[in-house]
Parts: C-alpha cells; sequence; structure tokens
C-alpha cells in the first residue's frame, strides 16, 4: 500500500504546488460560463434551461486544460521511466495518476459549478444533484483524458490533438451528465436511470482506461 | 534483418494484390455500372418520396461502409496489438481515410435527402448524430497518425485509440438514442413504414454489393500504395547510411 499512497501524495503534491494547475482550470471554468451569455443574451428563462447543458460542456473544456499533465511532465523529465522499474504496474501508475488528476481538477470543479450555476439563473434547489452528477460522471473525464494524453506523449501540438482524440469519447458523459441535472430541474422524469448510466460509465472507464493508457505509455517509452 | 524477414510477407502480399486488382477493377464497374443503371432507369420513383428517393442507393451503401471501415481497423487493431502483423497496422492506417470519406459522403447524401423530407439540411437525430460521431473518431485517427513520425509508434497508438473507439462506440450509440428520445419523443425519421418495396431493394443491394467491391479495391490500392512508400523509405535511409559511412 505504501507506494501507491507514496505516489499519490507527490501527484497532489506536485499538482497543489505547481501554481496555477488547479487555478487555471477554475477561472478558465468561470470565464467560459462567464461569456456564454454575453452570445446568447440575458434571457433568463432561456439561460435557466441551457445552464445544465453550459456547465457540463465548460467543466468538459476545463479538465482537458491541465489533461495534459497527467503523464506529459513526467514524460520530459523522465520521471516515467523511472517509475515503470518501480514496484508498481503500470496500468496502477496510471490509475494513479488519473485518480489525481480527478482529485485535483474534476472534484473543485464541480464543487464551483454549482456557483456559476447562479450566473446562468441554475436553480439552488438542484445543486446538490448538480454536484453529485458532476462527482459521478469526473473519475470518467479524467481516465479518458489519461489515454488521450498517454496517446500523445512527446508529439508537437499535442494538447490540441488531445482534445479532438478525447472529446468525441465523452459524448456518453456529456448527455447523461445533462439528463440528470436536467432531469432535476425540469422534470417529469427521474434523475436517477442516468445518473446510474453515468456512474457505470465511470466506473468502466477507472477499470479499462488505464490499461489503454499503460499500452500507449509502454508504446511511447519503447 | 528484421527489415528484410518482415518485408517478405508484404512482397507476398503484392504480388497477390498485383493479380488481384485488374479483375476487382473490372468486376467494381461493372456492378457499379449495373447497379447505377437499375437505381436511376429502372427503379420507380417512390410514390410519397419522388425522385429524391433515389439518394437512399448512394446513402445506405456509404453509411453501412463507414461502419464496415471502423470495424476492418478494430479488427486490423487487434492484428497490430496481439500479433505484430506487419500488414494489419497498414491496413489500418489506409482504411481510415477511405472510411472517414465514406461517412462523409453518408452525411452529406442524408443531409441532402433531409432537405426535401424533413425540410431542413440537418437535424439532430439519433442516426444522424452517432454518424457525425463516428467521423469525428476516424479524423481522429487520421490525425493521430499524421502526428507521430514513426510509423511503427504511429501504427501502434491508433491501434489502441481505434480500439477504445470501438468499445465506446455502442456506448455512444446506446447514449445518442437516450438522449434523442428524451429530448424528441417522436421521433422524424421513419422510413415510410418498415418495408422497402422489392423494386427498390433490389437496385439497393446491387449498389451494396458495389459499393462494398469499391471499397476493397481502394482499400488494396492504398495499401499497396502505403508499403511502397514505406518501402522508398526504407531504402532511402539506407541509402543515406551508406553516404555517412562511405566517408
Amino acid at each position: 500500500m505504501r507506494p501507491w499512497l507514496a505516489l499519490l501524495t507527490r501527484e497532489i503534491g506536485l499538482a497543489w504546488r505547481e501554481g496555477g494547475a488547479i487555478g487555471t482550470a477554475l477561472g478558465f471554468y468561470l470565464v467560459v460560463v462567464a461569456i456564454t451569455p454575453l452570445g446568447l443574451g440575458p434571457d433568463l428563462n432561456l439561460l435557466s434551461r441551457i445552464a445544465p447543458g453550459v456547465l457540463w460542456v465548460a467543466l468538459l473544456l476545463a479538465s482537458l486544460l491541465s489533461a495534459d499533465r497527467i503523464v506529459h511532465n513526467d514524460y520530459e523529465d523522465g520521471t516515467l521511466d523511472v517509475l515503470t522499474t518501480g514496484p508498481l504496474p503500470l496500468a496502477g501508475i496510471v490509475a494513479i495518476k488519473s485518480l489525481s488528476h480527478w482529485i485535483t481538477t474534476g472534484i473543485p470543479l464541480a464543487l464551483l459549478a454549482p456557483i456559476l450555476g447562479l450566473l446562468l439563473n441554475f436553480p439552488i434547489a438542484s445543486s446538490p444533484l448538480l454536484v453529485l452528477a458532476m462527482l459521478a460522471g469526473t473519475p470518467a473525464v479524467s481516465f479518458i483524458a489519461a489515454i488521450g494524453a498517454s496517446l500523445t506523449l512527446g508529439l508537437r501540438r499535442s494538447g490540441v490533438l488531445l482534445a479532438l482524440l478525447v472529446l468525441p469519447l465523452y459524448v456518453p458523459v456529456l448527455i447523461f451528465g445533462v439528463s440528470t441535472v436536467s432531469a432535476a430541474v425540469t422534470g417529469p422524469a427521474s434523475p436517477w436511470p442516468p445518473l446510474l448510466m453515468l456512474s457505470a460509465f465511470s466506473l468502466a472507464s477507472i477499470v479499462l482506461a488505464p490499461l489503454a493508457a499503460a499500452a500507449a505509455i509502454r508504446n511511447a517509452l519503447r | 534483418m528484421a527489415t528484410v524477414t518482415s518485408l517478405a510477407n508484404p512482397t507476398r502480399f503484392l504480388s497477390i494484390v498485383d493479380a488481384v486488382v485488374p479483375f476487382l477493377a473490372g468486376l467494381t464497374v461493372l456492378l457499379l455500372g449495373i447497379g447505377l443503371y437499375l437505381s436511376f432507369f429502372v427503379a420507380p420513383p417512390d410514390y410519397q418520396q419522388g425522385e429524391t428517393v433515389k439518394i437512399m442507393f448512394i446513402h445506405v451503401p456509404s453509411a453501412w461502409l463507414a461502419m464496415f471501415g471502423y470495424m476492418l481497423i478494430a479488427v486490423a487493431s487487434l492484428g497490430t496489438l496481439i500479433w505484430r502483423h506487419p500488414l494489419a497496422d497498414v491496413a489500418a492506417k489506409t482504411a481510415a481515410p477511405i472510411g472517414a470519406t465514406f461517412t462523409f459522403i453518408a452525411l452529406v447524401t442524408g443531409s441532402l435527402w433531409g432537405k426535401p423530407m424533413w425540410g431542413t439540411y440537418w437535424v439532430w437525430d439519433a442516426r444522424l448524430t452517432s454518424m457525425l460521431v463516428l467521423l469525428l473518431l476516424y479524423l481522429g485517427l487520421i490525425a493521430l497518425w499524421q502526428a507521430i513520425e514513426e510509423p511503427g509508434r504511429a501504427g501502434r497508438a491508433a491501434a489502441i485509440l481505434a480500439l477504445v473507439g470501438a468499445i465506446n462506440i455502442p456506448i455512444i450509440k446506446f447514449s445518442v438514442d437516450w438522449w434523442n428520445t428524451l429530448h424528441q419523443p417522436a421521433s422524424v425519421f421513419r422510413m415510410g413504414g418498415s418495408t422497402i418495396d422489392p423494386a427498390l431493394l433490389t437496385p439497393l443491394f446491387v449498389m451494396m454489393g458495389a459499393f462494398t467491391l469499391l471499397f476493397v479495391l481502394l482499400h488494396l490500392i492504398s495499401m499497396r500504395a502505403e508499403i511502397l512508400r514505406r518501402r522508398v523509405h526504407a531504402l532511402q535511409q539506407i541509402e543515406v547510411q551508406r553516404a555517412g559511412s562511405g566517408r
């Protein structure tokens, strides 16, 4: 258990101390949500209807901003080579790294969402479910982003490529996430079936994504 | 030495391709000719849709090949990752642009068909949306191939991405169906009843056969081109090395 915990503390510590890593994602989230009404007009009814979608899309974009950090820095300074010679399996290393990305990006973004929801006239009463849905969906976002980050190791313009590779894979997260939140706000459908789907998708990506990402990293280190 | 042994198999493949391509090309042209004649001169116009129903003869085969192309890439990716088959990588790489093109054709013909039928070029119907996502997956694969310079690494990376996509496609399809039924209870898209008249069905099958042959033909030709391109590249590198060590 020791090496796992050590790696997790290292990852979170790095994200925390590397000034602006978490702040940039939160700031980007705020900016995207803030400029949307400027493009759509100040009609509060319209904004409250599209709020779940805007919050989710902005969340996906904001977490992609820091996605390449999952493995790129360690690839460039050689840490990844050292880690692969250690006691942990590579898939486990990627899983810890994705978990740390979720803790340092997914959770803060999910907690910020209801506050940004106020800008979009999102009903406060539905906020707990919004946070719950985002906490259920963001693990999938982080773990799938790890696949994209591992595939683009050491490439030029890797950030844009990562977004192109990964965003289509987020379609289920977006659909079930928005369905959950919309159902909670407008009814009459129950929010629980899409929420369970979202959780299932997250759990499946927690299990499968590290395997794919580990294969991609091995390919890049070869 | 390793290059020579891995070229042994492609060489046999190349000679097979050279023998097959002329026949296949002839057969494709013949079947495509018959199919087009049947679709445009023999098949009756639909009583509701009129002549526009003939878009179907291009649209449906393209949509089928869009999915066939991705399946081919997924199977070839297994070949790349598990058996390290030297041709699997080439097959997957060359199938991607062809599959993407057929996906694009399916989307364009679908939208041209949609304008007279539904009154708009695009509806966020579940089927259209999943085709669009498929096109995005294809574009991601092509972009990844172009971004990585070393062909071996590019092949394996793309194979991993293709398999991730293959696992994800059914989930995407399911979620898009879910999304659409949630937002639009009455679906816009209903194929004139569930049965298609035999008079329209025969040309459709001929066209699907012709398009599939066309796909295989294009795929074989571009596989040949890719193998030759890699060979030229390898020869150039040997030449450079010889020039470098000759001093």
